[in-house]
């Protein structure tokens, strides 16, 4: 088991959305922390990734490849905040 | 519509590495030469995928070293972990000729933009002074102003990449400073005993928090949270703080 953080997910998001998530602001659903996706305790192998809330652990994101398909879990995140045009 | 948006995807591509410079006895520098490659910030980094002959793969990211000039190469300093399923395999069976698949630049929060203005202070725990090395080298290539100060902290002197570059910039490039932390094993005659990074050595070392630098922290996990925690003790705000951790065990 790897301990990461979000930014190691820049990779494997990029290749589903047009941007960087990474820099996008997350809002915790357990307790309301925020701050960028990059910031996300990482566990996990390419795989899968279970991305938790640095400040309460609360699992927001989870990211799962399947064999032609990736599946994305954002129920711990109440909100995502993206800049629309450079950072 | 559907061939618009899927064109905006990242995918891999291959990269042939050119050149291999030995760095340290467990790490390595691979210059590769990737085709189309659209230029990168420092502090970005790219995915690596492995694929053996019977389909396994592994993929693994590794901050790009280089800063970015047209025409240029993509460098990637690779740390050997014996119990490492790629790393082994990058330092030491790569040759040059050969290719790999590369996926990237990637990340756009851990990275150094010029038109930031303030002083920059850099706190590297083992290799994790490979992005932090692309803002140095970025930096002295732009001939930027910003102050820069690096506290860089290394098992022993035989563990310090860049050994013999980094002292270059703190010569060429002026207004940056470098600091060496060593954990088990000080140079000869060295005035500081090795020692875990500590308050004294950011606070001596690192900028006031009121010249309110952007600082970058990277490294294994436990050096990240020790000077980010140290970096907010003494004052420092929490958004100027950017922090890249690597698990170490891959």
């Amino acid at each position: 088991m790897r301990e990461l953080d979000g930014n190691a997910m820049a990779g494997d998001l990029r290749e589903i959305f047009a941007f960087d998530v990474t820099v996008a602001r997350y809002t915790c659903a357990g307790c309301g922390d925020g701050g960028a996706i990059a910031q996300l305790m990482l566990w996990g192998q390419e795989m899968g990734h279970v991305a938790r809330c640095p400040h309460c652990e609360d699992v927001v994101m989870r990211l799962v490849h399947g064999p032609d398909r990736v599946y994305l879990d954002l129920r711990g995140a109440v909100r995502l905040e993206l800049p629309l045009a450079g950072v | 519509m559907a061939r618009a948006a899927l064109s905006g995807r990242l995918t891999w591509r291959a990269g042939t590495l050119v050149e291999a410079r030995p760095e340290t006895p467990t790490a390595r520098t691979l210059v590769l030469d990737v085709p189309d490659w659209p230029g990168h910030l420092p502090g970005q980094h790219v995915d690596v995928r492995l694929t053996a002959p019977d389909g396994y793969r592994a993929q693994r990211s590794y901050s790009i070293a280089s800063a970015w000039q047209e025409g240029g190469k993509v460098e990637l300093t690779i740390q050997r972990l014996d119990d490492g399923e790629v790393s082994p395999y990058l330092t030491d069976v790569l040759e040059v000729g050969d290719q790999i698949e590369l996926r990237g630049p990637v990340g756009g929060w851990f990275v150094w933009r010029e038109a930031q203005q303030h002083p920059v202070l850099l706190l590297a725990g083992g290799s994790g002074v490979v992005p932090l090395m692309a803002m140095v080298r970025a930096r002295g290539i732009a001939r930027a102003k910003q102050p820069f100060r690096m506290i860089y902290s290394a098992r022993t002197p035989e563990d310090v990449l860049y050994r013999e570059e980094l002292p270059r910039h703190v010569r060429d490039d002026l207004g940056f400073d470098l600091f060496l932390n060593f954990t088990r094993k000080a140079p000869e005659g060295s005035p500081n005993p090795p020692k875990r990074i500590d308050v004294p050595t950011i606070n001596t070392h690192g900028w006031p928090p009121d010249f309110t630098p952007d600082c970058y922290v990277c490294g294994p996990t436990t050096f990240v949270e020790t000077a980010a925690d140290i970096l907010v003790a003494l004052g420092h705000d929490p958004k100027r703080i950017r922090t890249e951790r690597f698990g170490g065990t891959s």
